[in-house]
């Protein structure tokens, strides 16, 4: 693939839950190898925008391209498969598997057996679990969670289980990783452990997209910044730039022109 | 004691049975929190192709050892094809919809698939051919047939295996990670459509097996005896805490223990007043006793844990 080509394409991406226009006319680039973020005030539509990329939500309007493939209306698992992985605000880990296993099943749509092999357990199957086991140990390891793998997801403290969701995406082998407020309830000491570990996330080759409150993390850790005010993107640019863009300004302080 | 000892065999043996139609009900609610209540007809289904199988091929002259398992082997294939249908055409179209809607279907398929069976094979009693030369043995005063042992190890065997496949693979993982949460399992890459019908037809696969272990244990088979079966396999699925696989297991077990030792017991604990044919109510005094002292079962987890 071209590495001049935007890993993500957005043009024009509207969405509506009946009458209440949730996103309207959003076009963005993502290039690959980048950490892009996107903020916004609350109800901005980041969230929404988030579900649509991943496929959560089907858009009204517009279309994407991921990996110079167009998308519109797409299941998740398909997606995933193209290489787009998240995590989400609310934390949503299977929380009575094992740490090790929530992993696996991140690994799941990389493997191959089937139902037969599922029931006969032949020896490929065998191997194929075992790797993937391997690679999910790895993973644990990467992100930093030291607890063994047969803690259940619901056992590991607060910023765990923040990591073990980013180890669960990682494990699809994604190209982009979607991560939505990873930082949210995070002490100082733990958002500065995560920002480490986004930037070695980037430095292995993804791309990673962040929506994040925490404005210090963004401004100090991505290339290019979007944001969102009503549904509509009202900036964009290196971070510098979008901080002090006036629009930006008025729509995190209100006032301006109403 | 003799008495005892035979009731416990019994309950047992037909506790297995309950147990591999419970796993159906249960691994169904536990991914969709659907009650398949025409799961019991999928049981007569498989008594049925299982019979129509056999008697095809011993009427060319197959082998009856052979013609067993191929007839057995067949309605699981067959029960699998129709398993999937009834989700794809009565669930699907209702995932979304309000709770009470797919239960409503759920009955509708059931009288559908007892009347579709009723035109086919006709409202009489099937004599199932016995195959097996069955041995009875005796253990202690009581008497254990051949078949009877067959089922039971058999029976054991299948809720072993499914265990692993549930907690040893890729399939059983992604079955677990849908049960959890449907969202996220999809963005992991799990086509949860896929597991629901992987889901669908496994239950059917062991719902055709209880179907033709019952069938050749009383030796008949009929259209309308999968429906007092599944209602009495959900009954085991609740006792033991509906959505959980190893409470499926012992709920059915137990059921049948309960059944068994009720029906032995229940003329002389009356003066004979009732007699063992009160044994069906035993089955439903536990499920309203389960509901109204212990709705979560006997190895459920509180709903709370659910949200």
């Amino acid at each position: 693939m071209n590495n001049a080509t935007p890993l993500l394409q957005l043009s024009s991406i509207g969405k509506q839950f009946g009458g209440l226009g949730a996103l309207s006319d959003v076009s963005l680039h993502i290039r690959r190898g980048e950490i892009y973020g996107l903020i916004g005030p609350n109800g901005a539509g980041k969230t929404t925008l988030f579900n649509v990329i991943t496929g959560l939500y089907q858009a009204n309007a517009g279309e994407f391209q991921f990996d110079g493939n167009s998308y519109r209306a797409c299941k998740p698992h398909v997606l995933a498969q193209a290489g787009i992985a998240r995590t989400f605000q609310n934390i949503r880990l299977f929380a009575n598997l094992t740490a090790l296993e929530n992993v696996m099943i991140g690994r799941h749509l990389r493997g191959r057996a089937g139902v037969f092999g599922a029931l006969l357990h032949n020896l490929a199957t065998r191997n194929e679990e075992r790797a993937i086991a391997r690679r999910a140990h790895e993973l644990l390891h990467y992100v930093g969670i030291d607890k063994p793998g047969q803690t259940l997801a619901k056992h590991l403290s607060y910023g765990e289980q923040r990591r073990l969701e980013i180890a669960r995406a990682l494990a699809t082998d994604p190209l982009l990783l979607a991560l939505d407020e990873p930082a949210a309830g995070m002490n100082a000491t733990e958002t500065e452990s995560l920002k480490t570990l986004l930037q070695t996330i980037r430095a292995s080759g993804i791309t990673v997209l962040l929506i994040e409150h925490d404005v210090k993390l963004i401004m100090g850790l991505c290339d290019r910044v979007a944001v969102l005010d009503y549904g509509r993107k009202i900036a964009e640019g290196i971070p510098e730039e979008v901080r002090n863009d006036p629009a930006v300004i008025a729509a995190y302080l209100g006032g301006g022109d109403d | 004691m003799e008495i005892f000892l035979q009731q416990i065999i019994n309950g047992l043996v037909q506790g297995s049975v309950y147990a591999l139609v419970a796993l159906g009900y249960t691994m169904v609610y536990g991914i969709l929190g659907l009650i398949n209540f025409a799961h019991g007809e999928v049981v007569m289904v498989g008594a049925m192709l299982a019979l129509s199988a056999l008697t095809a091929m011993l009427g060319w002259g197959a082998p009856p050892l052979l013609a067993l398992p191929i007839s057995l082997i067949l309605a699981m294939l067959g029960c699998m094809v129709l398993g999937y249908g009834i989700e794809r055409i009565a669930y699907r179209p209702l995932r979304h919809a309000p709770r009470l809607a797919p239960l409503i279907t759920a009955i509708g398929v059931s009288i559908v698939l007892q009347n579709l069976a009723m035109m086919i094979w006709g409202r009489q009693y099937h004599a199932f051919p016995q195959l097996v030369a069955n041995q009875p043995h005796l253990i202690g005063g009581a008497i254990i047939n051949d078949i009877q042992i067959i089922i039971f190890i058999l029976a054991l065997a299948i809720m072993a295996g499914l265990i692993v496949v549930v907690h040893r693979t890729r399939l059983g993982r992604a079955m677990r990670a849908v049960a959890e949460n449907q969202h996220a399992a999809q963005l992991m890459g799990v086509d949860i459509n896929r597991v629901i019908s992987i889901t669908f037809m496994l239950g059917s696969a062991l719902a055709a097996i209880a179907g033709v272990m019952v069938s050749a244990n009383y030796g008949l088979a009929h259209y309308y005896m999968g429906f007092l079966l599944g209602l009495k396999a959900f009954t085991a699925a609740v006792l033991g805490g509906i959505g959980n696989l190893r409470g499926a297991m012992l709920g059915g077990l137990l059921l049948g223990l309960i059944e068994s030792l009720g029906a032995g017991y229940i003329g002389d604990m009356t003066g004979g007043f009732l007699g063992s044919h009160y044994q069906d109510v035993f089955a439903f005094f536990v499920l309203i006793a389960v509901l109204v002292f212990r709705p979560s079962g006997l190895l459920g987890e509180r709903i709370a844990e659910r949200a």
